[in-house]
């Protein structure tokens, strides 16, 4: 599963990946507002900006084909719109569309895919985000994995059960056979929060959530995040005045 | 029609299906990073930060976090049962949204909380969705959808229509998130041509009816295992506010399905609002050149076009449901 | 000596009215390995949820002398060390140090003294080297250890364990059975597994329908209630 293969991208040990949450997030903010804001010379933009995000990759170690592929999902949404784009006689809209989207989410890849999700949790704590918020997050990413191992078992069950009703053209019963489904699925959830509950309880749980890690931002992570600033709203200044 | 544009709607379909596959989710209403205007995203984020962290407030109910487990195991259930099929014939299917029967379960704050929470996971470990449009997709759909979902249940949950309510509920909340998307994308000039909005309209009405029908069904299924599970719908207080809440529901819901799917209906309301024809032009093309000047006075005119008018609708019916409220001394 | 554990008339029922427990007497002394052994829905699982508090049933349960009320709830949780029987529930942390030191965290110990109290528990349970891990990268047998160091961690005095070795394979349930057979604490353990009891247990109690119907020493209780598969085997070989 993708967010298997996410975990274990982000454990690496590269200089990026070394870098405090709090850095990458704002280096990350600062690169999609620059972009989603950028309008005029765009193309030679959209260049600079690409290989500013592959070096990324490199610098951090990481799978940059496979990293690329994965950016890519957000392009069967985008071609819908691009295409009716192009068919009203619109193409560099279309064009733009796909660069941004594609390289927006490109970005956010690189920024998972060098922190770990706790630390990026963390990170945004110290941000403002709402705690209650964030360990939702964190305990909806825990047991996502858990919970969707039973759905498929789930699924795998049903498919060896059923199989004759293939012909009939509206499936009553199958559509109530699925509500059942989820309805155990439901029910099983809500046994391990129960579980979890309990266990929290067992070791002296007292309704708040105590912290474990402190990040600290050293000066190596304020000379990025200052470097960051920097080269991607410097290229877009020089190549606009250049323009 | 373009002949060019006859082949867009059975590879709509085709591209859905795609993207189901592709991100484990089934539901294309995540709005990516480079589609909305800058005024428009940046007017949702703003707004969604507040309503966030509201709800966060609301489910949390002093330092409490006991529930927190609760709230990230049933996200998880949402993601996992987007996985389950529902045949509906025709070799396609439908799948849970789940804004509605969050609300039903876990009641509305905390269902707020947790469709947040599941729209961040999308957007940052399945790059569905963007980051940029996370408040957006927020608002759209943690807030304002499922809050939709949540009123039916809310002022006829109790009585002999509850079955009506809770598929009313399935079918607004998918309808308004999905017609608040379409909104924001129109506004930020995307193009659509009518075909293709009278086809996505389409689509809407066809998603929104499966949730309701399964929403139902799961209900339904699940009040057979333990009927616990399932909030009491309270009705003290308030039942004024909620009842005019439906009524603006409506009202938009309808007003802006209407402008769509006659676009030169959002012409004339651009007209009625006072935009000067260079800002028509704007709209229609707002990656043309943005001078700074110009921007600012644009902003609040087409904010005023499309958005901040539903957001009038609403804002006017609360102030109205808050009057009666007080006048009948609740 | 005195009882780690007294329990005296303890009756509970569910909201449904289910009757769970009848009238249990037990108690665990300093040092005893006590098995449970009994049916499925006997109440063994029931029983032990009153020994920490997470249940609260009629009749007294007193823990190294305090009677478990709400305002011991907290002292009691740290002497008794329950491990359930599903590890995913347990390991609820993104990282396993980050679950070993949740306990020590909530004791009211700071940053670094949870920390050193964790990677203590885990070089005793053999996981020092996954501290970063994420329980799911875990096999069923490492993700037991992990929730017993999590225990081992708040250091109590007894160990409470419901069914250890469901979901293990062979080599992880005598790996298991190695480590628990080392820790000092005195245990309690809820089994299904007579080879479990066996090896560890140095009594056994009986539950039926709530209450307990048959105490004494493993083999004695295995043998009165044939809990084990001697009928069978002899049967298979009585076929040869």
């Amino acid at each position: 599963m993708h967010h298997v293969v996410l975990d274990r991208w982000s454990r690496g040990s590269s200089p990026l990946h070394r870098r405090d949450a709090r850095a990458k997030i704002v280096a990350a903010l600062v690169f999609l507002i620059v972009l989603a804001t950028a309008h005029r010379s765009f193309i030679p933009l959209a260049f600079a900006y690409f290989a500013i995000l592959i070096a990324a990759g490199f610098v951090a170690g990481l799978p940059v084909f496979a990293v690329l592929k994965r950016a890519a999902v957000v392009l069967p949404f985008t071609a819908v719109f691009a295409a009716i784009s192009v068919a009203a006689g619109e193409p560099m809209r279309a064009a733009v569309l796909v660069v941004k989207s594609y390289l927006s989410a490109l970005a956010v890849l690189i920024l998972v895919s060098t922190t770990p999700l706790p630390e990026l949790l963390r990170g945004l704590e110290c941000m403002g985000v709402p705690r209650y918020l964030l360990m939702v997050i964190q305990f909806l990413h825990r047991y996502l994995f858990v919970i969707s191992e039973e759905a498929q078992h789930m699924c795998v069950a049903a498919q060896t059960k059923s199989g004759s009703m293939r012909r009939s053209l509206f499936h009553g019963s199958r559509f109530n056979a699925a509500a059942g489904a989820l309805s155990v699925l439901f029910a099983r959830s809500y046994g391990h929060a129960e579980g979890v509950y309990q266990a929290m309880l067992a070791r002296g749980f007292q309704g708040h959530f105590r912290t474990f890690a402190n990040p600290v931002f050293r000066k190596a992570d304020a000379v990025f995040v200052l470097a960051a600033l920097a080269v991607l709203a410097g290229v877009r200044l020089v190549l606009e005045v250049w323009s | 029609m373009p002949p060019g544009l006859v082949g867009v709607a059975p590879s709509l379909v085709w591209w859905h299906e795609y993207f189901n596959r592709a991100t484990l989710e089934g539901v294309p209403m995540h709005i990516p990073d480079g589609f909305l205007a800058t005024p428009v995203w940046a007017a949702l984020d703003v707004t969604a930060v507040p309503a966030v962290g509201y709800l966060a407030r609301r489910a949390q109910r002093g330092l409490e976090q006991s529930k927190v487990p609760l709230l990230g195991v049933m996200g998880a259930f949402v993601f996992a049962a987007q996985m389950i099929n529902f045949p509906v014939g025709l070799g396609t299917s439908g799948h849970l949204v789940g804004a509605a029967l969050l609300a039903y379960t876990l009641g509305p704050a905390a269902a707020g909380v947790v469709l947040t929470a599941i729209l961040a996971v999308q957007a940052l470990v399945f790059q569905d969705g963007g980051i940029l449009s996370l408040g957006a997709n927020i608002i759209n759909m943690a807030v304002a959808g499922m809050l939709a979902g949540y009123l039916p249940f809310r002022l006829w949950g109790k009585g002999r229509r509850r079955r009506e309510a809770i598929f009313l509920g399935g079918v607004l909340s998918v309808l308004t998130s999905a017609l608040l998307a379409l909104s924001e994308l129109l506004l930020s000039g995307v193009a659509m041509p009518a075909a293709v909005l009278r086809i996505s309209l389409g689509l809407f009405v066809v998603s929104a009816v499966l949730e309701g029908a399964i929403t139902l069904a799961i209900m339904q299924a699940l009040e057979s295992i333990n009927p616990d599970f399932i909030r009491d719908p309270q009705s003290h207080g308030g039942r004024a506010f909620s009842l005019v809440g439906m009524a603006a529901l409506f009202v938009a819901v309808i007003g802006v399905a209407f402008a769509s799917t006659h676009p030169d209906g959002i012409q004339k309301l651009a007209d009625a609002t006072g935009i000067a024809s260079r800002a028509k032009a704007l709209i229609a093309a707002p990656m043309a050149d943005y001078q700074l000047g110009v921007w600012r006075s644009i902003w609040l005119r087409k904010a005023g076009a499309g958005l901040a008018g539903l957001g009038l609708i609403f804002g006017a019916c609360l102030v109205c449901g808050r009057l009666l409220a007080r006048q009948r001394g609740t | 000596m005195q009882a780690l554990i007294d329990v005296r008339d303890l009756h509970f029922q569910y909201d449904d009215g289910t009757v769970a427990l009848s009238g249990v007497d037990f108690q665990l002394f300093p040092g005893e390995t006590v098995a449970v052994l009994g049916a499925n829905g006997s109440g063994k699982t029931t029983f032990v949820l009153h020994l920490n508090g997470l249940l609260k049933g009629n009749g007294s349960v007193t823990v190294c002398g305090m009677p478990v009320e709400r305002d011991t709830l907290t002292a009691v949780r740290q002497k008794v060390g329950l491990i359930f029987q599903d590890s995913d529930n347990q390991l609820f942390m993104p990282t396993v140090i980050e679950d070993v030191a949740f306990g020590p965290l909530n004791l009211g110990l700071d940053r670094h003294e949870a920390a050193v109290r964790a990677r203590t528990a885990l070089h005793e349970v053999g996981m020092a080297h996954a501290c970063e891990k994420a329980p799911y990268h875990l096999s069923a047998g490492e993700k037991k250890r992990v929730a017993i160091a999590g225990i081992l961690a708040m250091r109590p005095e007894i160990l409470v364990l419901d069914e250890p070795t469901t979901f293990l394979d062979p080599p992880g349930q005598n790996a298991l059975l190695e480590l628990l057979d080392r820790l000092p604490q005195a245990k309690i353990l809820v089994t299904h597994d007579v080879d479990c009891a066996r090896v560890l247990a140095n009594r056994a109690v009986f539950f039926d329908k709530g209450r307990i119907t048959g105490e004494g020493s493993v083999e004695e209780v295995i043998g009165r209630f044939n809990w084990d598969r001697t009928a069978l085997k002899r049967q298979a070989t009585s076929r040869l």
